[in-house]
């Protein structure tokens, strides 16, 4: 029992509790803030897994912005309790059970076929900059077009989210 | 020493308890998140790939997953904010007007 | 014989008769109209005469002229080619003879018609078809004939075809042609498939060394088939329903198609085919019994119709059993001997009820005739000699020809002479019958005042009258000609006359023995047929001339008998039961309601119906929910990663 494998228990457990209640809560605000808790801990599994860079732009990034951006549309839109109907617990009865199927299979199918190799604490090689260097060489294109995808969806969200401009007809005196 | 196939299953039940929310909730932005805990759970895997096979390129490719989220949920919340001042609702089978 | 006969010429003139008048005499005046029609039906005639003339030296040996190819299929070729012997010459003389005569007649007899121009369109088309068959040098060939007489018979019989009666006619006669052409396809096809050609020459050349079937074999088979195509074509039984009916058509139609050329058809056939029919005897007596029997039916109808026209209509059927007679006892010869006389003494029997007619106005029925012979004597001289000739009483042709006939069925078998003589003496009584019920006593006719005429047959002439007035010149000429035709066309047949210009034809190893007459047999046979002859003319007298309450008498005592005779023994009526109207049932409530209704049109309309629902179903999975949109893609998903991870598993 390494320390490694109680680590990664540790945050593993921490990310499905946060996964689990983002699912068993119904106020929104409860889902992204357990959803922040998931990335936490999943930032955790990155330091373990040796992709320090990966961890620090989980946290910076995803928690920090996106997760941000989530809880300020909530607040700014009031979302409320979602009410029970029958439709959604029709759901849940048959949804939950068909997905823990679907995934102890998968999850089997895994297990079986994947024969205990080990990834060693730390495994990924060198520091960020090769990262950094790999980003600028081999992986230029796509981090060019990244850009030009983020510009895109600056000008898409204040498009889309600004008030509706009222035009003004022109009556004929 | 944790074996590989661990980080996989982990992945794996972050992923389901992805497409359950996204199935089964009815919150819009709820759904949005279930869609970012789906590519969170993908993140793991490909960084656990990535450090069994000793290759750079899977943490680069999270890396990029990672900015295309960010850009869809700018743009996702921003329509959410659209749809929301059009039918002042944020349950989405009441955003039925496309039906058939 | 140096160069070519241009035998071609003979049926392509009445062609191109048809097609000026067919297109262009719609517009045309009447005159211009027949002297087309009689120009080209003239030149066909001289032709004719000129081609015989020049082959005559040398008429021993057949002439095939080549015109054009045709049909090149592998092994089996016919082409448009024509072949000249003593046969074809009798033939195509008799064709274009009495054609010829009927149309002059027609002009007359049909000047009121509106469709004049169309008349002589068709009556030159069906001289083209008619000269194609008896010119032909194979059987496909003759085929195009045999089937095209029968379309023009078609569209004469149905000429007037606003009546329904005649229109129904026509289809009757076509169809019931058909049935007998169904018959000779197979002998067709099988005399392709047993001689590989269709060609008289090749398939004849290979009949030649076979020897007699003692059995019912191909020869038999073939001989049979080729009968029953003549049994339609021929009007014998079972096939002759549709000869009476054809007497819808205007009178020249039945003088020509029904009397003269097209119902000789047959007859012509089965002599040409002599070869197959010598090595086949079953096939033969069937000809033979076909022939005979229906000589005997037909003449007993003919007893007791009243209309002018159906009477010589069953006369006919029954002279053409005495032709299928002569075949069938294998004196080919004889047949074509009554073939060449019947179409003389028929042809002018039918235009000469269509003088009668015309002088009547339109009347056809017997019994409203009577003491024409004072109002109309040309006609009545023409037909007694008609009468005369078809009785067989000497010397007119019909004399030579029927003896010879019932000679030669002696010979064969003395049964077929029994009852040749029987119909014989039939005969002599119901024509004499027609002879005085329509010429003596005193005209029963409408009176001559005010009615105008009665109901005349349509198209017929308006000329208002009062009394029955003799027909004009141009009708009357054709009926003298074929009348000194019918009293002199047996002379031919004296010593066996005929029989020895046709022996190139119909001789070789089956040679019939040319017998001068068995010394007495035949001449106390002679005697009986012509005591025959004259005792229905007694008979026929007494009947209708001296005693003629006596008729009535006879029918009243026969009364069920009677009746059945004079309702054609209900044949009509029985296919009408037995074949006509199950195939309408069959037609109507199987194929009709049951295949193409619902089988048919209903398939395709439960396959576009289960269409529109399957997509009805379809369509629900564009709800606008979004919820169901995701599931759809997480099902679809699942599918995807179920498969591929069993892919995985299972390696």
């Amino acid at each position: 029992m390494s320390v490694h494998l109680i680590l990664f228990l540790f945050f593993g457990a921490i990310a499905l509790a946060g996964a689990i209640n983002l699912l068993a809560q119904t106020h929104p605000i409860n889902s992204a803030l357990s959803l922040i808790a998931v990335m936490a801990a999943l930032a955790g599994e990155f330091l373990l897994l040796g992709a320090e860079f990966v961890a620090a732009i989980q946290v910076i990034v995803y928690a920090g912005a996106i997760m941000v951006l989530f809880v300020f549309v909530i607040m700014l839109l009031n979302a409320g309790v979602e009410e029970r109907t029958k439709g959604s617990r029709v759901a849940i009865m048959f949804g939950v059970p068909g997905m823990l199927l679907g995934s102890l299979l998968v999850a089997w199918a895994v297990v079986h076929s994947s024969g205990g190799e080990v990834v060693p604490v730390g495994a990924l090689p060198g520091p960020p900059s090769t990262i950094g260097e790999l980003l600028f060489h081999q992986f230029l294109l796509p981090f060019e077009v990244t850009s030009i995808l983020i510009l895109i969806a600056i000008l898409g969200a204040v498009v889309l989210a600004s008030k509706p401009q009222v035009v003004q007809k022109r009556k004929e005196h | 020493m944790v074996p590989l196939s661990y980080y996989l299953l982990l992945s794996g039940i972050l992923f389901a308890c992805g497409v359950t929310g996204f199935l089964i909730k009815r919150n819009i932005i709820t759904i949005f998140m279930s869609i970012e805990l789906m590519l969170n759970g993908v993140n793991l895997s490909f960084v656990a790939f990535a450090a069994h096979w000793h290759q750079l390129a899977g943490q680069v490719f999270v890396f990029f997953v990672m900015v295309v989220a960010a850009a869809e949920s700018a743009v996702g919340l921003a329509i959410i904010i659209a749809v929301y001042r059009a039918r002042e609702t944020l349950n989405v089978d009441q955003v039925n007007l496309l039906k058939l | 014989m140096t160069g070519t006969l241009n035998l071609w010429l003979i049926p392509i003139l009445p062609l191109a008769g048809a097609a000026i008048n067919g297109f262009f005499g719609k517009k045309s005046s009447r005159r211009a109209v027949s002297t087309v029609a009689l120009v080209f039906s003239g030149a066909a005639f001289a032709c004719a005469l000129l081609a015989v003339l020049r082959f005559w030296p040398e008429s021993n040996t057949p002439y095939q002229e080549y015109l054009t190819h045709w049909i090149r299929a592998g092994s089996f070729s016919a082409d448009f080619a024509f072949y000249l012997d003593r046969l074809s010459v009798v033939m195509v003389l008799v064709v274009t003879g009495v054609g010829f005569l009927i149309h002059i007649y027609s002009v007359g007899y049909m000047w009121d018609d509106p469709g004049y121009y169309r008349f002589f369109s068709y009556l030159n088309l069906f001289m083209f078809f008619m000269l194609t068959l008896v010119l032909a040098n194979n059987y496909l060939l003759m085929f195009i004939g045999w089937e095209g007489v029968g379309l023009a018979s078609y569209l004469l019989i149905g000429f007037w075809f606003t009546k329904d009666s005649a229109a129904s006619a026509g289809k009757k006669a076509f169809i019931v042609n058909r049935i007998g052409d169904f018959g000779f396809l197979i002998g067709l096809f099988l005399l392709i498939q047993h001689f590989g050609s269709l060609n008289f020459t090749e398939v004849f050349d290979q009949v030649k060394p076979m020897g007699v079937e003692a059995s019912a074999g191909r020869l038999t088979a073939i001989g049979i088939l080729l009968m029953v195509g003549a049994c339609g074509k021929s009007a014998q039984i079972p096939l002759y329903v549709w000869l009476p009916d054809a007497m819808e058509g205007p009178t020249p139609v039945s003088a020509l198609i029904h009397a003269a050329t097209m119902v000789t058809a047959g007859v012509y056939m089965v002599s040409r085919s002599h070869m197959i029919f010598e090595r086949a005897p079953i096939a033969l007596t069937v000809v033979a019994i076909i022939g005979t029997l229906t000589a005997l039916f037909a003449a007993t109808i003919g007893v007791t119709q009243t209309d002018i026209k159906k009477v010589l209509a069953y006369s006919t059927v029954s002279q053409l059993g005495y032709m299928f007679m002569a075949c069938g006892v294998g004196a080919f010869s004889a047949g074509i001997f009554h073939l060449m006389t019947h179409a003389f003494f028929k042809g002018l029997l039918f235009l000469g009820a269509g003088s009668v007619i015309h002088a009547v106005g339109g009347e056809q029925d017997m019994r409203k005739m009577g003491g024409l012979k004072t109002y109309i004597p040309i006609t009545f001289t023409v037909m007694l000699v008609a009468t005369l000739a078809i009785s067989g009483i000497p010397p007119l042709a019909g004399f030579w020809s029927k003896d010879e006939i019932l000679w030669k069925a002696y010979e064969s078998n003395p049964v077929y002479w029994v009852i040749g003589a029987i119909t014989a003496l039939i005969t002599s009584f119901y024509m004499f019958r027609l002879l005085f019920m329509t010429f003596w006593g005193d005209y029963k006719g409408i009176s001559v005042d005010d009615h105008g005429h009665a109901h005349a047959t349509q198209g017929h002439g308006e000329h208002g009258h009062g009394e029955p007035h003799e027909s004009p010149m141009v009708m009357l000429v054709p009926l003298v000609i074929l009348a000194i035709l019918s009293f002199v066309g047996g002379f031919v047949g004296i010593h066996n006359g005929f029989e020895h210009f046709l022996e190139p034809v119909f001789g070789g190893e089956f040679p019939k023995t040319i017998t001068q007459g068995a010394g007495n047999t035949e001449w106390i046979l002679m005697g009986i047929s012509v005591a025959f002859a004259f005792a229905g003319l007694i008979l026929a007298y007494i009947l209708y001339v001296s005693k003629p309450y006596l008729p009535q008498k006879i029918a009243d005592s026969l009364n069920g008998f009677y009746k059945a005779v004079l309702n054609k023994y209900y044949v009509d009526e029985l296919y009408a039961a037995v074949f006509v109207k199950p195939l309408i049932d069959a037609s109507s409530k199987v194929l009709w309601q049951g295949v193409d209704r619902k089988v048919i049109d209903d398939t395709i309309n439960d396959a576009a119906d289960g269409a529109r629902h399957v997509s009805d179903e379809v369509r629900h999975m564009q709800s606008g929910n979004l919820r169901s949109y995701a599931g759809w893609i997480a099902a679809g998903a699942a599918i995807v990663i179920a498969y591929m991870t069993w892919l995985g598993v299972s390696r």
